[in-house]
């Protein structure tokens, strides 16, 4: 019990929402952010960032599937989860996750990156044999027309698709932070900035995952890193994190000016137990260090390799802020009492179902996803002489 | 009008396998789900049927009170007074119907007192509260302690 101090009422020494829970908004808003970055390019006609659209549509194909997992583990009883589509209950934000999810799959990327791919497709089924063929047959759904009419349809209803998909992709993750913010009985949640804030750090942590992937899948497949390309992602990197980062401290300093009766308690856990997660890492490691080091490569002419470099330091510190970010709102909301007069501790556990491990598993099988992903529909164009499979071939 | 149509057929299969997937949908949920469910409200109305029919297992203390008037007597001058007596000894429905000849099982004392006891930050001050070790030992708690009248005199 040395992990109690003060008063904490009896349901609240043992928290119920475990590293899985802090898993999803994190996952769900790589998936986000991946998807209206690869939205600047086809919306927003900003064609330096090209040669990361199709990668990042992948991505967050990735890290979508992977999104309801840990939602799966921490509930059990999976096969319960059709309960939610067969019987939905039209007043809870939680249960309406499964149609948002559904929609912006199916309806968004699956749609988007099969008129994407379609042209390669075709052409990866005309010079396939055997089982290849049928199976790329299936994914054309039988039809080889791609002619320049057909392919022009298919740009314009992909057009609309991103369109859509802008707004939907803020719905899913502000829906995220919506589920935080509505609780209205924990003061740590309690804000209708708080989708707004959840909306901006998934912008921020995909851009950054996708710089990221993009700048080693080209190590990877020793192919030439577009520094153009790089440098206007870390621009919008650099762009979406100040963003971010004044809505975040414009939610401090309104809760410091206001001081309701919460304050003094939740003050008192961001100077103990939050102070590594929160003040070292989200604040100091995650988002000024980043944000200085992006700022850096805004105002000072440094040769391309050093720039790239800096990037990669950049993203990753702001992959660990952002998930710092997830950490201290899921797990610092249920640390202290509603009494306001006593704290507890998380203790994690290791090789159990809301372990450690099953977290680290699922944080690397987006990763094994993309892998495949990659394989069956390589993102770019492949060197001539580069053998990467039917569709390398027939891709142009 | 043929070849303006024929541009457009891969999409109009994507939709047809749209449509396809939200017709096995509500094929699904009108196999799955009850009828009569959401008939009052968000659950199967025949669950309230279905709940009335289990036996009822607590007896309720004017049952125990009936036959064991003088531990209730005890009991009422003492700080356990409004612990029911079942919340001790078990659900013993059919022990106070006299359907069976059933002798309660005898509460394993020392797992249910520091089921309540143990010291916590998180309970009241007031309530009484041990580090089970520190205070008894290896001993029961029914050694010292009467627990239909708890405090040593």
């Amino acid at each position: 019990m040395d992990a109690v101090q003060g008063y904490m009422y009896p349901n609240e020494v043992e928290l119920q929402w475990s590293i899985l829970i802090v898993l999803y908004p994190f996952i769900t808003g790589l998936v986000a952010g991946a998807f209206i970055l690869a939205s600047l390019e086809r919306v927003f006609n900003v064609h330096v960032v090209k040669p990361t659209y199709r990668l990042a549509l992948l991505t967050a194909l990735a890290f979508l599937i992977v999104a309801p997992l840990p939602l799966q583990l921490h509930l059990g009883h999976p096969e319960r989860s059709l309960e939610m589509y067969f019987t939905p209950h039209t007043t809870s934000a939680m249960a309406m996750f499964g149609f948002v999810y559904l929609w912006y799959l199916m309806v968004v990327l699956v749609l988007e990156i099969w008129l994407d791919y379609r042209k390669d497709l075709v052409l990866a089924w005309r010079a396939s044999r055997g089982v290849a063929r049928w199976f790329y047959a299936v994914l054309c759904l039988g039809v080889d027309n791609i002619s320049d009419e057909a392919l022009r349809i298919d740009d314009k209803v992909g057009h609309t698709l991103t369109i859509i998909g802008i707004p939907s992709a803020f719905l899913l993750h502000g829906y995220v932070g919506f589920i935080f913010g509505s609780i209205k009985a924990n003061p740590w949640w309690s804000t209708p900035l708080m989708p707004i804030v959840f909306l901006f750090s998934a912008m921020v942590s995909g851009i950054a995952l996708v710089m990221l992937m993009y700048m080693a899948m080209s190590k990877l497949y020793r192919r030439e890193i577009d520094v153009a390309c790089v440098d206007k992602i870390a621009q919008y990197l650099f762009y979406a994190f100040i963003i971010d980062f004044t809505l975040e401290m414009i939610d401090l300093i309104h809760r410091v000016y206001e001081s309701d009766e919460s304050f003094r308690a939740l003050d008192f856990m961001v100077h103990t137990r939050l102070f590594t997660s929160q003040i070292v890492l989200q604040i100091m490691v995650g988002t000024v260090v980043p944000l200085a080091l992006l700022a850096v490569t805004q105002l000072f002419t440094i040769p391309s390799a050093t720039r790239l470099r800096i990037y990669t330091v950049a993203g990753v510190l702001t992959l660990v802020g952002i998930f710092a970010m997830r950490w201290n709102v899921v797990i610092g909301g249920q640390l202290f009492s509603k009494s306001f007069l006593g704290y507890t501790t998380y203790k994690m556990q290791y090789v159990t179902r809301e372990g450690l491990l099953p977290a680290i598993a699922l944080l690397i099988a987006p990763f094994g996803i993309l892998w495949l992903l990659v394989r069956l529909l390589p993102p770019w164009a492949p060197e001539p002489a580069a053998e990467s499979g039917v569709v390398g071939k027939a891709t142009v | 009008m043929g070849s303006r149509w024929h541009n457009y057929s891969h999409l109009i299969r994507m939709a047809a396998l749209f449509v396809a997937g939200i017709l096995i949908f509500l094929v699904g949920r009108s196999f799955f789900v009850p009828a009569d469910f959401g008939v009052y409200w968000h659950y199967r109305a025949g669950a309230l049927d279905d709940a009335r029919a289990r036996p009822i297992r607590f007896a309720g203390q004017a049952a125990c009170v009936e036959c064991h008037s003088d531990i209730s007597d005890l009991r009422k001058t003492a700080r356990h007074a409004k612990v029911s007596c079942e919340s001790c000894h078990g659900a013993l429905a059919t022990h106070a119907a006299g359907d069976e000849p059933l002798k309660p099982t005898r509460p394993n004392g020392k797992a249910l007192c520091v089921g309540c006891h143990t010291k916590s930050p998180s309970k009241p001050v007031a309530f009484p509260q041990i580090d089970v070790a520190d205070h008894a030992g290896d001993n029961a708690c029914i050694e010292c302690h009467n627990p239909h009248a708890p405090k040593i005199s």
